[in-house]
């Protein structure tokens, strides 16, 4: 835990001193919402439209910052120096999924209130709640998923390709969880609360794909 | 004296090219082994294999007593080593850098401050990185290899970049005077002669020589690198 710590307050260091990553997952989300906005041509979005726009834009959001995630590791030589170290190596999972995790509580706490102005689904203030519920077991998702997904792709040299390859059909299933739960919390009509089968089937992913991330994350550092 | 490390038979491939071939040494504790040979030789892959960041492909490595890399776990943290890279985020200040390994090998925030004294950089500590020479990023380099005091320093090329003075200042920290078992890496073969105890020449990857430094001669160091 003191090792993950260390690296998590490093992670966040950097990225409050350089700014590169956050700023810009938040950019191209705010950005992708003002495309739908004219591109679906409705001033208002409502159920399972509103769930998808807002989900899928949050996906490829967090693909910008998977991508980004081990870069100073593999440039500055971040990872032979956590090597050197007598350290277990799922800190360094645990650290990087942290840091995604992070990043995207701060880009929906930007995002969610913009796609409220944008796409005004209904009763979207009385909706925060379930929204909030299901973003937190999803960013879970992509946080795990991620730290795994950019392990692998930064070792790569085709990174920016290998992580949405990889990540984006790992990711289908908590896309379409976190979809339709999402779906009655817009509609205009209905109880807005999601069914406990999505939350269940987040929650679910959540943890197998934590398993399976602790139990191969060792391989991917080393030789 | 007991022997630090053992290598016999080491072999090391990267795809179809060869870089390390059946390369055996031993090393006893507390003594100095130079490794020679030109660029591409296979220098910086034996460190990287000593250094753990590297399986060997064939033959037996022990270190510290330990074998790898079934027990590289137990060797780690008894490791210093100073390689190409300096292992250092350049948006990040000297001191944080430093702090930063320091979480990683337990080791008490004091320590930090007396190595940043120790190889002169207590007032540029808090620079970020990228704004500093690349000698004074070499010194920092110095003091991360060494802030978890180390019984075996693998150093290559520890000199470059320093001017005298930061040679001079370094010394005592990564220099024979610190008494650590050192393997390093040099093009100034006559430098890496000087302090040695033991050579190992490598020519292609294979093990041209290995003993003591007066076993090799001139006309054998030129036809090292030529």
């Amino acid at each position: 835990m003191r090792a993950a710590w260390a690296i998590l307050r490093k992670d966040l260091r950097l990225e409050l001193r350089t700014f590169e990553t956050v700023p810009a997952m938040a950019l191209f989300s705010l950005t992708t919402f003002v495309i739908f906005h004219f591109g679906l041509n409705r001033d208002q979005l409502t159920g399972q439209l509103a769930a998808g726009v807002l989900t899928v834009t949050l996906l490829f959001a967090a693909m910008l910052g998977i991508n980004r995630l081990f870069v100073a590791e593999r440039e500055q030589g971040g990872f032979d120096g956590f090597l050197l170290a007598p350290v277990d190596r799922s800190s360094m999972l645990l650290a990087k999924a942290s840091a995604l995790f992070i990043y995207m509580v701060v880009l929906e706490l930007i995002c969610v209130p913009a796609f409220g102005l944008l796409a005004a689904p209904p009763r979207f203030s009385s909706a925060l709640p379930y929204v909030a519920l299901l973003l937190v077991l999803v960013d879970l998702a992509f946080a795990v998923i991620g730290a795994l997904v950019s392990a692998i792709a930064v070792q790569t040299r085709a990174r920016d390709l290998i992580g949405p390859i990889i990540g984006l059909p790992l990711l289908v299933p908590a896309l379409i969880g976190v979809a339709r739960g999402l779906g009655p919390a817009f509609s205009v009509h209905g109880s807005q609360a999601p069914s406990g089968k999505w939350l269940l089937i987040l929650a679910l992913y959540d943890v197998v794909n934590a398993l399976i991330a602790y139990a191969v994350f060792d391989f991917l550092l080393e030789d | 004296m007991a022997d630090a490390i053992e290598v016999s038979g080491l072999t090391r491939h990267f795809g179809e090219r060869t870089v390390l071939r059946d390369v055996s040494l031993s090393l006893p504790a507390g003594s100095t082994l130079a490794v020679l040979g030109r660029n591409g030789a296979g220098k910086s892959t034996l460190l990287r294999i000593l250094a753990t960041l590297l399986r060997p492909h064939a033959g037996k490595v022990s270190l510290l007593g330990e074998e790898l890399p079934r027990r590289a776990w137990a060797v780690r943290g008894r490791i210093g080593l100073l390689g190409h890279e300096p292992l250092l985020y350049r948006d990040l200040t000297g001191r944080e850098n430093l702090r930063y390994h320091a979480s990683l090998h337990r080791v008490e925030s004091e320590r930090v401050e007396a190595l940043l004294g120790a190889v002169g950089m207590e007032r540029r500590g808090d620079d970020p990185v990228r704004s500093l020479s690349r000698g004074m990023v070499q010194r920092l380099s110095v003091a991360r290899a060494v802030l978890h005091a180390p019984e075996l320093l693998l150093l290559d090329e520890p000199r470059s970049n320093l001017d005298p003075a930061g040679i001079e200042l370094l010394e005592p920290l990564i220099g024979r005077a610190s008494g650590i078992t050192r393997v390093l890496t040099s093009h100034d073969p006559s430098a890496a002669l000087a302090e040695a105890d033991l050579v190992l020449a490598l020519n292609g990857g294979r093990v041209a020589y290995f003993g003591a430094p007066g076993g090799l001669d001139a006309g054998a160091i030129r036809e090292l690198y030529t």
